[in-house]
């Protein structure tokens, strides 16, 4: 049985709204997915199920061996760490390393412990150079990093981060690469939802596909922005580079800058 | 062409910091004309648009040297509220913007005409009108609140279109945004700037800036570092090792380049890349 399951699950709001409708999903330990799609597709929804913010209306979360149904949100957050969206939801020390080291103290976890991980967590995110500061004066983009931090810190083997892209300079996102990189590295099992088709391409082995409240495809970014019919359905563009090569007549599930340039210079050249 | 905005040799720093947030700045910004701005996180383009709208010093306070003239007449010798007539500027954290006082979408976007005293049916008018444009019409009884991110950016956006000033200031307003949702973002800004609205948009797609900027003004540590037309700034190569983004058509070029084919331009947009090699293997193919 795979690592994680996520078994006909549907999510319905108090009020009536349904957001999540019968979507199953498995997921091995040490997988570093991407989740796409629209806003209003269901992709926050179904996250916050998996560390039990949410529990299923219909179905069940199986995180390896334990039901989210039979946990409390707290117990579950221990094994799947969520990064908010919006950082201002999660944030509310007056120091970067407060912030971070938080999650540690209310576990009770030994100082020694607490502080290297909180020290490898600072040092990753590029946060140690601002542990002192207070939170709220760093721009948006990097307070994403502090609540990254935070997660990372608590160590524990599923995270999931919902859209840690939005925002980023060019310079962010090659640390959100480390970041994940890292994480693959250690055996973290993680899930992360992002707009950035670039982004999406270049980091993940994994894509899955979520349109309308469900997922629509799930598998290899190079089967899924050459699969014309789900990008329609989840209203999706192919990354530039792919879009070039199609207008090009270059049909080769192109999807990485490198291997536009390799093709073309062999097309131009030879 | 006429000036909206100049910045004359300006230097900024925040209430009890040392470090000016930008310094030097000297440039115009000219009517009728979109203006992308991108830098690194940091680099001081937030700071650039409190300028223009009076934000910096008037509510940050904190001290300014230097001059920003709007419409020839100086930020800091405008009205209460004047200014807000002339610039519509749209926050880069909707949370910042929307009102809260107001349940409604609807509401809320009705309340900035509201306290113009616009006349309540034209103000209906006017708002059903944004709505459509920017495809919130749906949306009309919800609390601003309760919306997701994305739609909150577009109820920002919307609350200041409906306005109807000269000027926008726009502050990442696509950060949360879907890419349907970011195209659709900029099929509005493209046509503001067909009804002769200067536009000053803070942006890291610059894939979509080199579809439709003018200009590109490009921040580095508080300054100005490059100011020119979108084709010139987004294919200079060299700001790449600044950390600044350039287009994936501009990169992918410069890579051909290196392996010892030249493009006769260094295209910026997927159009300009598929037209320029298009050429270039047709040739080929010819000649074989």
């Amino acid at each position: 049985m795979a690592y994680i399951s996520i078994k006909d699950v549907s999510y319905e709001y108090p009020g009536g709204f349904l957001a999540v409708d019968s979507v199953n999903l498995e997921l091995e330990k040490g997988e570093n997915v991407a989740i796409v799609g629209q806003n209003g597709a269901g992709k926050t929804t179904m996250v916050k199920m998996l560390n039990a913010l949410l529990y299923p209306t219909k179905g069940y979360v199986m995180i390896g061996d334990m039901n989210t149904k039979d946990h409390t949100t707290a117990q579950v957050s221990r094994v799947v760490g969520y990064v908010f969206q919006n950082p201002d939801d999660q944030i509310f020390h007056s120091s970067v390393r407060g912030e971070v080291e938080y999650g540690l103290i209310k576990m009770k976890l030994p100082a020694e412990q607490i502080k290297k991980q909180v020290a490898f967590a600072l040092e990753i995110t590029g946060m140690d150079i601002y542990a002192e500061e207070n939170p709220f004066n760093l721009p948006l983009s990097m307070r994403k990093f502090i609540t990254i931090a935070a997660i990372v810190a608590i160590d524990c083997p599923v995270m999931v981060f919902d859209e840690p892209t939005a925002g980023q300079d060019m310079i962010g996102n090659k640390r959100l690469a480390i970041i994940l990189e890292e994480l693959y590295k250690r055996g973290k099992t993680v899930i992360t939802i992002s707009h950035d088709m670039e982004f999406v391409v270049n980091n993940f082995s994994r894509v899955i596909v979520m349109a309308n409240k469900k997922i629509i495809k799930s598998g290899a970014p190079e089967e899924i922005f050459w699969d014309f019919q789900a990008l329609e359905k989840a209203m999706l563009k192919q990354p530039y580079v792919s879009r070039l090569c199609k207008n090009l007549d270059i049909n080769e599930n192109i999807i990485l800058l490198d291997q536009a340039v390799d093709i073309l210079a062999k097309t131009i050249k030879c | 062409m006429d000036t909206a905005i100049e910045f004359k040799d300006v230097t900024y720093c925040y209430p009890l910091t040392k470090t000016p947030a930008v310094k030097n700045l000297s440039f115009k910004i000219e009517k009728g004309k979109f203006y992308g701005v991108i830098g690194a996180n940091g680099s001081g383009k937030t700071t650039l648009c409190a300028l223009m709208r009076g934000f910096a010093p008037d509510f940050y306070k904190g001290e300014l040297s230097g001059q920003v003239l709007v419409n020839g007449k100086s930020t800091i010798d405008y009205e209460n509220g004047e200014l807000a007539l002339r610039i519509g500027y749209v926050f880069q954290n909707p949370f910042n913007q929307i009102s809260g006082v107001k349940d409604s979408v609807f509401e809320e976007i009705a309340y900035g005409l509201e306290n113009l005293g616009v006349e309540p049916l034209e103000i209906e008018e006017r708002v059903v009108t944004i709505m459509e444009k920017t495809d919130i019409l749906h949306l009309a009884e919800k609390n601003p609140f309760e919306l997701s991110g994305g739609q909150q950016q577009r109820v920002a956006l919307a609350a200041i279109l409906v306005l109807g000033p000269d000027i926008f200031v726009i502050d990442e307003p696509t950060s949360q945004l879907d890419p349907e949702g970011t195209e659709s973002i900029f099929e509005i800004i493209k046509a503001m700037k067909k009804e002769q609205k200067t536009i000053i948009l803070v942006e890291h797609k610059v894939d979509l800036l080199a579809e439709s900027a003018d200009e590109i003004l490009v921040m580095a540590n508080g300054e100005l570092i490059k100011k020119g037309s979108t084709q010139e700034v987004l294919s200079d190569i060299f700001l790449m090792e600044q950390g600044i983004q350039l287009p994936q058509m501009a990169i992918l070029s410069n890579k051909l380049k290196q392996l010892g084919i030249g493009l006769p331009v260094t295209p910026i947009t997927e159009a300009q890349a598929t037209e320029v090699l298009q050429k270039i293997i047709k040739k080929k193919e010819g000649i074989q």
